[in-house]
């Protein structure tokens, strides 16, 4: 079936060619109901029997979840690799990432994270100062988050076998049985939300890999990274409106990827309004310059909610409130079709078909 | 005034999409063609959604002016056979990556020493950063990209560096515009009205390199911008001259194109390149169509240095992308269309490009008709 293929870098996009090597490789032989959701992370109903003992492994404090299986709590479970270049940029590092990431995909379930593991490859060579800038801004960041790290692994290759520093984290965190964070929920006239604005963290890393000529000389403000732990603000969310349909970050493939996996192959439509997105100067900025589309570009720090109609405003305004959701907005809406497809008001008032991306978007030659 | 979103308003997009409507239902004539040479602007229309803001008797067609379609495939083949060459790394722009050559593209033979820069610039610093490596650079697209190409040229010239390398493939618009004008005049019986004139190779060239297609053929011309105002402005002025009866040059992305063009731009050109046939993908050899390296400074041509057999090519069957490139026929014509044919499954240059005519209707109009 894979013959002689090769993995591409476009396979680790998160656009059409990692959903082909999920698919045909991982699902192929993993499959199970769990890995079946597809989801962020997982959400698993402990067996009956299960007496968690103190294993030498992450030691699970005691929680009721583990101890009651019927005490109307479910488990979330997620696990990201993190092999981001240069390890530090504006706004972040691969640390704060690593952390991060986790934590908002247990977040987007509905979970309050609790536990994180991580699990370092270490290229020989590394400067030690250079790992505990990053040991500590995971730390940091935890504590952000509310998390605790609670076990880990190192391994160390030779030199040139890793590109410095990479970083796994595992975590689990609980869902309160009654919720139920499903895009099988989502129904015609909900509307879909947007924390802030695209692109930052896309943006900031071409600019740290010195791929964007002279930043400063066409935006007011610094391009930063908007990487950060979202699980606060989607907890207050999920306070404002229990009936939140959907969330997601929007990550590698961004926005544009997101939607369609919400969207494609169901009995809906997406519609989004291109004036109401928020994007910062200097992303779209550069993407202009770059021939890139803000849609398609990873966000680190921010989430997608589809909650109905009734509800919007009020969710609109806690996530306003919240630090991490300033520039929060109601972005589109689900339609009864075309079905299955993301579409867009433009500017001008045309309409195009947001598609999902082939593999990263490249800059193009003129 | 920042050039940003002052382009894209709405009310004045309406206005001017009524002022075309108004034009064409005062006319006799019962529908209009006109090409958008250029792939930014393809793309462009499909991105802001302008058709659907235009009148159902105006037809858009797409022309050859995606750097990406139009280079052939023996070229793929050669960049490919240079890849494999011990000691070699190959800098390109980042859309070359996934172009299909005869077997195989670089992108998919994942090789290692292909790299992605964003200027002639990080490729020269690569060939000073590596003396003991052959930098190849990758030399396609138009009049835009030939003058930063040229400098790299004359850079590595004055540093003198002996591992720098530049495979060659440039082109220039005028002169396959005058074949398309007498290819599909004469064999494909489309009615080509008018052109929508690239704003980037033009703000290099400027507006008098085009002035032949109204004089000798009667073919109105705009130059027009890249945002959708400028699109739909373009659009007004040019069908404003099919009207008339008129036929002329006319600038309306005036803000950045001069008729004379940047004089130092076509400079630097004309101290390293000269002109020469080219192949054109799905269009075959243009006459004087394209650049080579003059004699001076042949020895940073890659294909001297390395002596790389031109390759026997084999075009994908059942491919359209030559039908489409010279405005004849549009995606939903080809079989392979968003079958066989899809964006993470290229099979013709339109469809790897992220300018071209077939992902542009790919990715914004959906894989249907």
């Amino acid at each position: 079936m894979t013959g002689d293929k090769k993995i591409l870098l476009g396979h680790g996009s998160g656009g059409k060619l990692s959903h082909e090597l999920i698919k045909d490789i991982f699902f192929h032989h993993f499959q199970n109901p769990i890995l079946a959701q597809f989801g962020d992370s997982a959400i698993v109903e402990l067996p009956g029997n299960l007496q968690v003992q103190n294993s030498g492994c992450g030691i699970l404090t005691p929680h009721s979840a583990i101890r009651n299986p019927h005490s109307g709590i479910k488990l979330a479970f997620t696990t990201d690799s993190f092999v981001v270049k240069p390890l530090f940029f504006p706004g972040g590092d691969i640390g704060r990432l690593a952390i991060s990431g986790t934590v908002n995909d247990l977040a987007v379930m509905g979970a309050r994270p609790l536990f994180l593991s991580t699990a370092f490859i270490l290229e020989e060579g590394l400067e030690m100062s250079l790992l505990e800038r990053v040991v500590s801004s995971m730390k940091e960041t935890a504590v952000e988050a509310g998390v605790i790290i609670s076990t880990g692994d190192t391994k160390v290759v030779e030199k040139g076998s890793a590109d410095g520093l990479y970083i796994n984290t595992a975590g689990i965190g609980v869902v309160e049985d009654s919720l139920c964070i499903s895009p099988d929920r989502i129904k015609t006239g909900d509307k879909i939300l947007l924390s802030g604005t695209l692109g930052d963290h896309g943006v900031a890393i071409l600019a740290a890999r010195k791929e964007l000529p002279e930043v400063g000389a066409y935006c007011n403000t610094p391009l930063l990274s908007d990487c950060a732990p979202l699980g606060g603000m989607i907890q207050e969310a999920l306070g404002a409106c229990k009936d939140i349909r959907f969330m997601r970050d929007p990550t590698r493939g961004g926005l544009a990827t997101t939607l369609n996996e919400v969207a494609n192959g169901r009995d809906f439509g997406i519609l989004l309004f291109e004036e109401s997105i928020p994007v910062r100067e200097g992303v779209s900025a550069a993407c202009e310059l770059l021939g890139l589309d803000p849609m398609y570009l990873a966000n680190e720090g921010k989430v997608v909610i589809v909650c109905p109609e009734a509800d919007a405003g009020r969710v609109l305004d806690v996530l306003r409130r919240h630090p991490l959701g300033k520039d929060s907005a109601i972005i589109g809406e689900v339609v009864k079709g075309p079905a299955g497809r993301v579409f867009m008001k433009t500017l001008v008032g045309g309409t195009r078909v947001i598609d999902m991306p082939a593999s990263d978007p490249l800059p193009r030659i003129c | 005034m920042k050039y940003m979103t002052e382009f894209r308003d709405k009310e004045l997009a309406r206005g001017l999409a009524q002022r075309i409507s108004s034009l064409l239902d005062g006319s006799a004539s019962g529908g209009y063609t006109i090409m958008e040479v250029c792939g930014t602007h393809t793309m462009n229309i499909f991105r802001y959604g302008l058709k659907g803001l235009l009148p159902a008797n105006l037809r858009l067609l797409s022309g050859p002016g995606c750097p990406v379609c139009v280079t052939p495939t023996s070229y793929i083949d050669q960049a490919i056979t240079l890849a494999h060459v011990p000691g070699v790394i190959i800098c390109t722009f980042g859309d070359m990556l996934k172009v299909p050559g005869s077997e195989s593209s670089l992108e998919r033979l994942a090789l290692g020493n292909v790299k992605v820069v964003y200027s002639t610039a990080d490729a020269l610093s690569m060939a000073e950063a590596n003396p003991d490596k052959k930098v190849v650079f990758l030399g396609v697209g138009f009049e835009t990209t030939a003058p930063t190409i040229a400098a790299s040229v004359l850079e590595a010239d004055r540093k003198g560096l002996g591992n720098y390398f530049v495979l060659c493939s440039h082109k220039t618009m005028p002169q396959v515009m005058r074949s398309l004008v007498e290819d599909v005049g004469a064999r494909c019986n489309v009615p080509l009205q008018g052109f929508i004139c690239p704003a980037h190779v033009s703000t290099i060239i400027g507006s008098r390199p085009y002035e032949f297609l109204a004089r000798e053929f009667g073919i109105p011309c705009v130059i027009a911008g890249f945002e959708p105002l400028d699109i739909l402005h373009g659009i007004y002025m040019l069908l404003g001259q099919i009207v008339r009866g008129e036929a002329r040059v006319e600038i309306q992305y005036s803000r950045v194109v001069r008729p004379e063009g940047n004089p130092r731009a076509q400079a630097v050109i004309e101290e390293v390149f000269e002109p020469c046939d080219a192949e054109w993908r799905g269009i075959g050899v243009v006459p004087m169509s394209g650049l080579g390296l003059r004699g001076r400074y042949q020895r940073f041509d890659a294909a001297l240095h390395f002596s790389i057999p031109a390759p026997k090519t084999r075009e994908p069957k059942g491919c359209l992308c030559g039908d489409m490139l010279r405005g004849v026929k549009t995606p939903p014509d080809c079989p392979l269309f968003g079958r066989a044919c899809t964006p993470s499954h290229p099979v013709g240059p339109c469809m790897v490009s992220s300018e071209g005519t077939c992902a542009a209707w790919f990715k914004y109009q959906g894989e249907s008709k």
